[in-house]
């Protein structure tokens, strides 16, 4: 773990920044144009939940190293309401704003690893990983 | 940021170059349909080899400015959607079903000749 951006989330313009600090840092890790697509549709995701459900939050992104493998770690973490119903958020075609956003299935999909850590009025933590093929 | 709207005799032609933001994104469907009102275009293409990133946001609106022209009477087609793109939408769990598609610019103008009879 040698190399941590971070881009802040609070406004919409904030979705595009955390995309494209994703992408760059994909590309220099070394990562085709597919899985950076991925990558970088995943924060975009990952960004829009911040700014709809939380307000505020960040994410951040870190090389990553494992026996052979490389990756890229993006973390979104919020200080907002929290989720009540891990289970409920997991499962395809649930949402609560009305069809925006395809929600965290698609974003575990599109990811490696994925992690959700939620707290009702404190906050969620999600852990993504995507291993360089 | 606008997205510039061409017209080509019945058509309008549009190429997204830039990095689509949500409000670029919303200003675009305004000003497309306000451009079909306008110029009482019967076809449009959208072109989208340029765009590298297509979440689930861009997707509804794009989605959405299609059945918005549809209701007006034009037909829109999208273009040129990279193989990265529509690999990440479908894993995403977006299938933009119903929305008509087209290899690129010429296939989609192509696709609007036939679709219009004109």
């Amino acid at each position: 773990m040698d190399s941590k951006s971070c881009v802040r989330i609070m406004k919409e313009w904030d979705i595009v920044a955390a995309r494209q600090m994703g992408r760059e840092i994909a590309k220099n890790l070394g990562f085709g144009t597919v899985d950076q697509a991925r990558i970088t549709t995943a924060i975009s995701e990952l960004a829009r939940n911040i700014y709809l459900y939380a307000e505020e939050g960040r994410i951040y992104f870190e090389a990553v190293e494992s026996l052979e493998l490389k990756g890229i770690r993006v973390t979104a973490e919020d200080t907002g309401p929290g989720i009540k119903d891990l289970s409920l958020v997991m499962e395809d075609g649930y949402s609560t704003s009305g069809g925006l956003g395809a929600g965290l299935p698609g974003v575990r999909r599109l990811m490696d690893e994925f992690d959700i850590e939620s707290e009702v009025g404190k906050g969620t933590k999600i852990v993504t990983v995507k291993w360089v093929r | 940021m606008r997205i510039p709207i061409l017209k080509l005799h019945n058509y309008l032609l549009i190429s997204i170059q830039t990095e689509l933001d949500d409000q670029t994104a919303i200003q675009f469907q305004e000003d497309l349909l306000k451009e079909i009102h306008q110029t009482e275009a019967t076809g449009v293409v959208i072109d989208l080899t340029s765009v590298e990133v297509i979440d689930s946001f861009i997707a509804k609106v794009l989605g959405d400015v299609v059945l918005m022209s549809d209701l007006m009477g034009a037909k829109v087609v999208l273009t040129g959607i990279q193989p990265a793109v529509a690999m990440t939408l479908i894993e995403l769990g977006i299938h933009m079903q119903n929305v008509p598609t087209a290899l690129d610019l010429e296939q989609g103008l192509l696709k609007l000749h036939q679709e219009l009879g004109e």
